[in-house]
């Protein structure tokens, strides 16, 4: 077993894990923080993208004790103060979701996204999400969902 | 109205933002994997890596040695305790085990499981359980499978036929005592043109992005089993759990949560299911397993599969006079719940949406040795759809006339509905014609034509496809379904006047919390707020069929409706009683509940529910208390149409099609609440697309899966579709009061012929008249260099 102490959603979380340990696990089984989700085992879906120490990353692609002084960010931190966060509002405002299993993962690549590029073509939008499946909305609408994220301010949004 | 409260909106019809967005967007919707029970142990399963064996040895002391593990099961210790797994149709079916006992029949059957404190060492455990086979002959190609080639797969199945050999279509009998050819062999001796083409629909994988899970919680005390599952139809599963586990319905509360997509493939009542719920039993601890993605791939039924044999005949001013298919189905090693029947809705369509005096289906359905299939959106529509489509197409081309002129000449006309059909469907409405001209004029088909010519002239090849599809949804009726047809809904008027509603069709992701909650709100004229809509748990709604088959408004949405109009009656009762009115006077109106020409005397909706519960004085013959129920039977499926056009360019080096434009218009009848309609068709569209384009399950001979995950199998990414342009008409049903067909399932149906369509028009220069799904850019670059013609 292995220490590690992450900051999730601003807090430093400590444990004590096997090495094998991956940080989707750590989060959801350590952590409780079941909203990121796992929906493959190859690292193709995004489901369990979070944003690590800036950056979108599929958390399922690293171990725990590689994130281990790492500044982590789940769709559970995402909104601040009880205030859904632009990307948020967007998936809702523009039904950006159906079943939601790829929502939370969806919405992390969306805000890295939009902090690269606060106002993205469509094309764009298309090309950012590429690494996240959804087998329910056929896409269209999560790209209205970010287009709308972003005429309010999605690109500039604390997160 | 005397005071100034705002008129409430009427919500039908309106773009409704979803209830159930605002916990889903922020992570906090709870799936069967994000529920914990003390004492939870998990379970992993070891499954073959052979297609077709017995087993000669299998060696589980490793794993049994191991840190953490509570217990290890082989196939022959659940056979002891689980019967084999039944099936919903009423076909033959070989005995299956849940956990495969002496032969395995495809790879990924399941052979043994582990029970351990975690799901790192329950998945160690189970890779450390050796199993010796000797291997038996692989049964992969399913014609060579109807001839016993290369072996057979289930002893009292010879030749591995499922289903021999049914006819269907005129001059058949309903009970098959008499088939008459007479009328088939007249239209195909008079005609002046005939198309005869094989075509494959083929094998896909549902891949909801959730995988499947399961948690079975049996509680020695109580003698109760709950078991919580990724599954679409939880009153199904809490059947079927207290069957298998020799228990009383009563005393088995299923749940299905949050679930992460369905397309079917959450219908059947899966071996984990089952096990769990044993091994639960059992041990006397809850259990819980989780599917990988890689062990979806092979563990969750498939869909599509379907060889058509298809032949027309036809005049040469278009008339089509008969219509052949031969339908051979590759059902894969077992029957599940549905897989036997979902072939029959392909032959019940077959005749799409034309006037085909005279047709033939005949179907056969085929053991082979892979996983089997089941239903998958759309469930045998859209490969009817495909075939009668694509032959449509054929003879357009043979005919050298527009592909839409070539429909308008077929369509059953408004007039002659209700419409009998050859194949035994009575169709509900419909106005054919009226879709494709607004499709035609969305899509701007002339100008489209111009500009695909002009492409070509360019050298580029671009191509049009046009596909007109019909539907069967809403289903029921009882008499079409071995579970009952019906839905059941209850509302009741809460004592604050908040109005809480169950519903037997348990969604994942179709938006019912929603859509039901728009229309209570509309029909008890209260704040859309105030009505709240529960689902999915056989211990809060207390009967059900589920959620497929686009059924959830048409029959689901009914029973709420009817329900709440016998509440409404009982509450109107109450407040005639208080306001000293005729019940035939009080008017619902605002969050108020009043009388005709008298607004002064209205009451709060509140007040009187709150009197409803504490009636005094009990107005005379009443009881108290505002809750009702109503199970609904629907007389008819219902009969949604559409039209799909496309335009494809592929890329004349390597063979590349890029979908360049689709424009869907669908008729649903009238829509409760555009935006998830919009929603729900943009999904079909994808997947139907990715079928056209990129998806295929690809086998091997030796019956491996070599598109097992998502490394191997295209799923479609944002990045490969255009922005879907939309339109829709509308043709209500008389079947239920909302005149609702469903739309859950439309978008799988016009995609696919309407883009293989384009991708021969694309290449028509090169004398090609058909080319089979998917199209692989190796297989367009062979026909556009001469190797590849079909
Ligand atoms: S779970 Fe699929 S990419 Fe991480
Ligand atoms: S909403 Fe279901 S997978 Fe995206």
């Amino acid at each position: 077993m292995i220490p590690v102490a992450i900051t999730v959603n601003g807090k430093v979380r400590t444990a004590h894990v096997e090495p094998r340990t991956l940080l989707v696990h750590f989060l959801r089984e350590h952590l409780n923080l079941t909203g990121t989700h796992v929906g493959c085992d190859t690292s193709q879906c995004g489901a369990c993208t979070v944003i690590v120490d800036g950056r979108s990353a599929k958390s399922c692609t690293i171990f725990a004790v590689q994130a281990d002084g790492s500044t982590v960010t789940t769709i559970e931190g995402l909104a601040a103060d009880g205030k859904l966060h632009p990307v948020q509002e967007g998936f809702w405002e523009e039904h950006g979701l159906q079943c939601g299993y790829c929502t939370p993962g969806m919405i992390m690549s969306a805000v890295n996204l939009l902090q690269d590029n606060p106002s993205p073509d469509e094309k764009q939008i298309r090309e950012g999400i590429a690494g996240n499946f959804c087998r329910c909305t056929g896409y269209q609408h999560i790209v209205n969902a970010i287009q709308h994220a972003a005429k309010h301010g999605g690109g500039k949004a604390a997160r | 109205m005397t005071t100034s409260a705002p008129v409430l909106p009427k919500l039908i019809g309106e773009r409704v933002k979803r209830r159930e967005d605002p916990r889903l967007v922020r992570g906090l919707g709870t799936y069967v994997d994000d529920l914990k029970v003390t004492g939870m142990r998990h379970v992993a399963f070891k499954r073959s890596d052979i297609a077709h064996g017995t087993i000669r040895k299998i060696d589980t002391s490793a794993a049994e040695k191991m840190d953490g593990v509570e217990a290890v099961f082989t196939g022959a210790d659940i056979a002891k305790i689980l019967a084999p797994m039944p099936i919903g149709t009423p076909f033959p079916s070989p005995p299956h085990y849940a956990v495969a006992a002496d032969t395995v029949r495809y790879a990924g059957e399941p052979v043994a499981l582990v029970v351990a404190a975690d799901r790192y060492v329950a998945k160690d455990a189970a890779d450390a359980i050796v199993v010796t086979y000797d291997p038996l002959p692989v049964v992969v190609d399913p014609e060579a499978a109807m001839e016993g080639k290369p072996g057979v797969i289930h002893k009292d199945f010879p030749n591995n036929l499922a289903v021999a050999l049914v006819p269907s279509g005129t001059g058949v009998a309903p009970d098959f005592s008499k088939i008459d050819n007479t009328a088939v062999d007249k239209a195909f001796a008079e005609a002046e043109v005939k198309i005869s083409q094989r075509m494959v629909n083929h094998r896909l994988v549902p891949n909801a992005m959730e995988p499947r899970g399961v948690l079975a919680h049996w509680e020695p005390g109580k003698e109760t089993m709950t078991i919580w599952s990724s599954t679409q139809n939880p009153h199904i599963l809490k059947t079927m759990i207290a069957a298998m586990n020799g228990l009383g319905q009563h005393q088995v509360r299923a749940i299905a949560p949050e679930v992460g997509g369905g397309f079917g493939a959450k219908i059947n009542i899966y071996a984990e299911e089952y096990v769990c719920s044993v091994v639960s039993k059992k041990l006397g601890i809850p259990v819980k397993w989780i599917e990988d993605r890689t062990e979806a791939f092979v563990a969750t039924t498939h869909g599509r599969d379907i060889i058509g044999y298809v032949d027309i005949a036809a005049r040469k001013d278009g008339k089509v006079l008969g219509l052949k298919m031969r339908l051979i189905a590759d059902i894969g090693a077992y029957n599940m719940l549905l897989t036997a029947a979902v072939p029959t809705l392909t032959m019940l369509m077959a005749n799409g949406t034309y006037d085909i005096p005279a047709i033939r289906t005949t179907l056969t359905e085929v053991f082979t040795n892979k996983t089997p299939t089941d239903a998958y959106r759309g469930a045998g529509r859209p490969e009817a759809t495909y075939f009668v489509e694509r032959a449509m197409d054929m003879l357009a081309r043979e005919l050298n006339m527009d592909p839409a002129e070539l429909r308008r000449k077929n369509f059953i006309k408004p007039n002659q509905f209700p419409y009998q059909t050859q194949m035994g469907a009575v169709y509900d409405s419909g106005d054919y014609e009226k879709t494709l001209d607004v499709a035609l004029k969305a899509a701007n088909w002339k100008g489209l034509i111009a500009e695909r010519d002009k492409a070509r002239k360019e050298g580029r090849l671009v191509g049009l496809g046009l596909a007109f599809y019909v539907e069967v949804c809403g289903l029921g009726p009882s008499s079409s379904l071995p579970t009952g047809g019906w839905e059941h809904g209850q509302v009741t008027i809460e004592r604050d006047g908040r109005i809480t509603a169950t519903t037997g069709a348990s969604p994942h992701g179709q938006g019912n919390e929603t859509t039901f909650a728009q229309m209570l709100a509309d029909q008890f004229s209260v704040p859309f707020e105030h009505v709240t809509i529960l689902h999915g748990d056989t211990g809060i709604v207390k009967q059900g069929i589920g959620t497929f088959g686009s059924r959830s408004q048409a029959v689901a949405g009914t029973a709420l409706h009817l329900a709440g109009a016998k509440v409404k009656k009982k509450m109107a009762q109450f407040a005639a009683a208080m306001l000293e009115a005729s019940e035939d006077d009080i008017v619902f109106e605002n969050g108020t509940i009043g009388v005709k020409g008298a607004p002064a005397k209205a009451k709060p909706f509140a007040a009187i529910a709150g009197y409803a519960y504490v009636p005094v004085p009990l107005p005379q013959g009443m009881e108290p208390g505002l809750s009702d129920e109503a199970f609904f039977e629907p007389a008819n499926n219902t009969y949604p149409f559409g039209c799909h056009i496309s335009m494809l360019e592929i890329d004349r080096e390597t063979g590349e099609p890029t979908l360049v434009k689709l424009i869907a218009v669908d008729d649903a009848g009238n829509l409760i609440n555009p935006l998830i309609v919009e929603g729900q068709i943009h999904g079909g569209l994808a997947q139907g697309i990715g079928q056209a384009m990129i998806e295929e399950a690809v086998y091997n001979d030796e019956g491996q899966l070599m598109t097992g995950s998502f490394m191997d199998y295209a799923m479609p990414r944002a990045t490969d579709f255009p922005r879907f342009e939309m339109a829709s008409t509308v043709t209500p049903t008389p079947v239920n009061p909302f005149g609702a067909k469903g739309v859950g399932e439309a978008g799988t149906l016009g995609s696919t012929p309407c883009i293989v369509s384009a991708a021969v028009d694309a290449l028509s220069p090169f004398g090609v008249k058909h080319i089979d799904m998917m199209l692989r850019p190796e297989k367009l670059w062979k026909i556009i260099n001469g190797g590849g013609r079909s």
